[in-house]
Parts: C-alpha cells; structure tokens; sequence
C-alpha cells in the first residue's frame, strides 16, 4: 500500500515536472508566435537618422575650421556641441522620440552616449546628488566607459610590441 | 476536511460566496485614451499624481482608489477591517506609503501582475470564514516606476520589441462583503509558479502563458466544467503574443479556449494608435480592467459567468542578471451575476 502511494507520488511528481523536451518545444513556438521588427526598414531608418547626425556634425566642423580653429579645436567644438543638443533634447523628452524611430543611428553616434548619462542623471536626481545621480548616473554609461577604457589598454600594449618589434 | 469547499487538486468552493459591493479604478492619461477610457472611475492627467516621484505618484494612486471604493460601498456595507495589497515596486514601497493613511491592518502581496488575483481571494476566504465583515482587495503599477526598476530612466532612448507589453498606470480597488452588489466570487484556483525556462523579459506574455494554462486547466478540472461553462476567461496581461501560446498550449491539452478568451492587456490599449506593441501589463492593467469593464457586465447580467486569471511574471533585475529564468504565475477566481 505504501509503496503503490509512492508511485503513485512519484507518477503525479512526473506528470507536474515540465520536462526538457517540453521546454524546447516551447520555446520553438514562442519564436513562431513573436513578432520582430523589420530588420530592412530598420537599418534604413538607422542610416538615415545616423547620416543625418554626422552630416550635422560635419557641418559643424566645416564651420569651426572655417572660423579659423585647428583640425583639433574643431574636432572637440563638434563634439561638444553634439553632446549639448543631445542632452537638452534628452530633457526636453525629445531624444527617446528619435532613438525610437532611428535606432541605432541615434543611439551609436556620441548622441546616444550623452543620452545614456542624462536619462539617468534625469532619473535618479530625486534620489538625492549623492546616492541618485552620484552613484547611478553612469548605470547604463559605465560599461562603454569601462571596456572602452580596458580596450584602449589593449590596443596601446599592441602598438608598443608592434613599434618595439619594428613593425611600425 | 470540508468536501464542500476544498474541491479537486487545488481549488476552493465559496458556499456563502462573498460579494463585491464595490470598485474602483483610478488611470493614467494614456489609459483614459484607450478604448476602455470612458469607463474608469478617474482619470489622472498628471503622470506624477502631484508628488514629487514615481513611486510617490503610485501610492497616490493606491490612496485614491482605496478612498473611493469604501466611499461607493456606502454605509449599508460594514466598515472594512482588513486590507490585501500589493504591487511591482521592491519591497512593496508603493502600497505602504500609499495605504498608511487609511490606518488599515494591511496584509502585504507580492504575486507581480497577478496580484489582484490573489488579493481578492485572500479577502473572499477572510469574509467567508468569518474573519472580517468587509475587506479591501487593492493593487496599482505606474509606468514610470515600474520603467526605472525593471528597465531603463525614462528619458533612455531606446527601441521595445514587438512583443513587449506597456506596463499600466493606475490602481484598482474592490470591496468584498457577506451581502451586497450584483457579483459574487464563487470560487477560486490558486495558481502555481511554473517555468518553461524562458528567458526573455520582453516577452512576458510568452514568459507566463504556460502558467494561465496550468491554473485555467487545473480549475476546469477541479470544478469539472467546461470553457463553454464560461461567458468568458479573462487573462491579466498575456497580451497578443501571450494569447497566441495560451490558445495553442490549453489547445495541446483538449481545451478549446479559442472564442472565450480575453486578455484584459489587450482590451485596455489601441496598439496601432497608442504604441504599445504586444498589450497592457502591470498590476493595475487586470484590475482596472475587471473594475471598469468586466464586473459592469457582470452586475448588469450581460455576463453571467467569468472566469478572471490575472497572471504575474516572476522576476526581478537581479534574477534576470543571474541568467536565471521567467517564471511565471496565474490565479483565477469565479464571478458570478446574482
């Protein structure tokens, strides 16, 4: 009797355990069932929006060096000012209008970095300078700025064996 | 054991089925332009309620719904003794700032999107057991909060998948008492958490229909009846995606769900005018849809009988950072014309 119980446990254990095979399935289905954006559209909309943005930034450049800047100074004036307008669309609501529409020709140019800072300095600020926008302002930046940083790394200590080696 | 009110593997019979004598339900803007607009109690035009935070907005949400339910009660209704609530922000911070106010006794609920569910049978089995003459089953989301915990700052420029869901800004409250109303809660299924070991939080509808299915097959079992016992099954916020799995899966399992079910995220926003994608989600998508919607049917006998499964996603940043998967959660009550 005990032990035609614990079979019985044991079968209805089984009947209520999702099994691999049930999983696999499922997730088959739940491909099929899911709509995706269009990838063609999306990466026309995204040349689109991004060419327009480094039109505008060259645009700027043209026009700082035109007013006698060096390469350098202009260079660093098209940055900046890139960064300003990203970020007063960012607080006007404007920006996540236009990264939703372009993508990643929005969020890839410098624009979409300055609004990954904003957005959260934007957010957290009720939380307080120090523990809202001081610890949480790079949330979504910190990893571009740590890898970026480690990458640089990387790449410095190649060109110094290619330069020690002669190769370059 | 009572035979007459534990019924079959998981389910409870109310044989002095407890009344809801009232509702109430409290929207954002985009919810009062969405097709159920006209139908809320109140629309909030402001996102921030006035306060001066998201979170702060919710519990102002909370406040006012559970305000104006005990106000529609009237006074032939016995005061309220005891409150269930819950919603999505950590640690419950919504509910607590927003039902203090009320000097309530407050049983805390966490059950994500499903929550209501769980609230109004928690607070059907205290007024049939006798433990309280009227209780107050309450719940709320808000887009901006659950948007800074869950995802991304607001104003983070971004793109959401086709099969994402808008999280709904609002709260829902009901009264339940021994006598009143035109709608009672016959029964209920408390649901399990089950994972079909996906992972993607964009795809919650997909994440938590295979627990819808679980809970609408285990209470067709236990009560032994049939979709077509049903005016309608209601799912929380499966939206299109979900509701696609649901139809198919209940299908694998011999019932027929196809013609009898909504989901009340996709009956509470327009997804070609109002860009939500794949539907409604939130605490407050199911419960403001069963107080401005589901139970007027009910009250005015277009509706005799609905079977309403909020549903829940169970998550949190850290789980999903971990790898670890979506499980998800439905619990389903009976309401009945009477």
């Amino acid at each position: 009797m005990a032990q035609e119980e614990r079979m019985t446990e044991e079968n209805e254990k089984k009947m209520n355990e999702v099994t691999d095979q049930e999983k696999v399935e499922y997730s088959e289905l739940v491909k099929e069932a899911t709509p995706v954006h269009s990838l063609g559209i999306q990466m026309l909309r995204a040349f689109l929006t991004g060419g327009l943005i480094c039109c505008a930034g060259q645009g700027i450049l043209n026009c700082a060096e035109s007013l006698g800047l060096e390469k350098d100074a202009a260079g660093t004036w098209c940055s900046v000012l890139l960064v300003l307008v990203s970020v007063l669309l960012t607080g006007f609501n404007v920006f996540p209008l236009i990264a939703r529409w372009g993508g990643a020709g929005a969020l890839v140019p410098i624009t979409g970095f300055a609004n990954s800072v904003a957005a959260p300095a934007i957010e957290y600020q009720k939380e307080g300078q120090v523990f809202g926008i001081g610890c949480k302002i790079f949330t979504i930046a910190g990893p571009v700025i740590l890898y970026g940083t480690v990458a640089s790394w990387l790449l410095g200590l190649v060109y110094w064996v290619l330069k020690v080696t002669g190769i370059v | 054991m009572n035979a007459e009110t534990i019924i079959g593997k998981q389910s409870i019979r109310f044989r002095e089925a407890p009344h809801i004598v009232s509702r109430a339900s409290i929207v954002g803007k985009k919810e009062g332009e969405g097709p159920l607009g006209k139908l809320f109690d109140r629309i909030e035009e402001d996102p921030m309620a006035g306060q001066a935070s998201w979170e702060e907005a919710e519990s102002a949400f909370q406040k006012q719904a559970a305000r104006l339910a005990m106000e529609k009660a009237g006074p032939g209704v016995p005061p309220v003794r005891y409150l269930f609530s819950g919603d999505l922000l950590g640690q419950l911070i919504a509910t607590s700032f927003g039902v203090m106010d009320l000097k309530l006794p407050l049983f805390g609920l966490y059950g994500a999107c499903s929550t209501i569910g769980e609230a109004l049978m928690l607070a059907a089995m205290t007024v049939q057991g006798g433990y309280s003459d009227a209780v107050l089953a309450l719940t709320s989301s808000h887009f901006g909060s659950a948007e800074k915990q869950f995802r991304f700052p607001l104003a983070y420029g971004g793109q959401r998948p086709l099969s994402s869901t808008w999280t709904v800004t609002g709260s829902g409250a009901f009264v339940l008492a021994h006598t009143g109303g035109k709608t009672r809660m016959t029964g209920a299924t408390p649901g399990r958490v089950v994972d079909y070991g996906l992972k993607d939080s964009m795809n919650m509808g997909a994440c938590m229909a295979p627990a819808a299915c679980d809970t609408i097959c285990a209470h067709l079992e236990d009560f032994d009846r049939k979709p077509s016992d049903y005016d309608y099954i209601i799912t929380g916020d499966l939206g299109s995606v979900g509701q696609t799995l649901l139809l198919e899966l209940a299908g694998k399992r011999g019932v027929e769900l196809e013609g009898r079910h909504l989901d009340c995220g996709m009956l509470i926003f327009d997804p070609e005018t109002q860009d939500t994608h794949a539907g409604g989600s939130g605490c407050a998508c199911s419960a403001v849809t069963l107080a401005a919607y589901i139970l007027p049917k009910l009250e005015t006998g277009e509706w005799k009988r609905v079977l309403f499964v909020p549903t829940g996603a169970l998550l949190s940043t850290v789980s999903y950072n971990e790898g670890q998967s979506v499980p998800g959660i439905a619990h389903a009550v009976v309401l009945e014309h009477c």
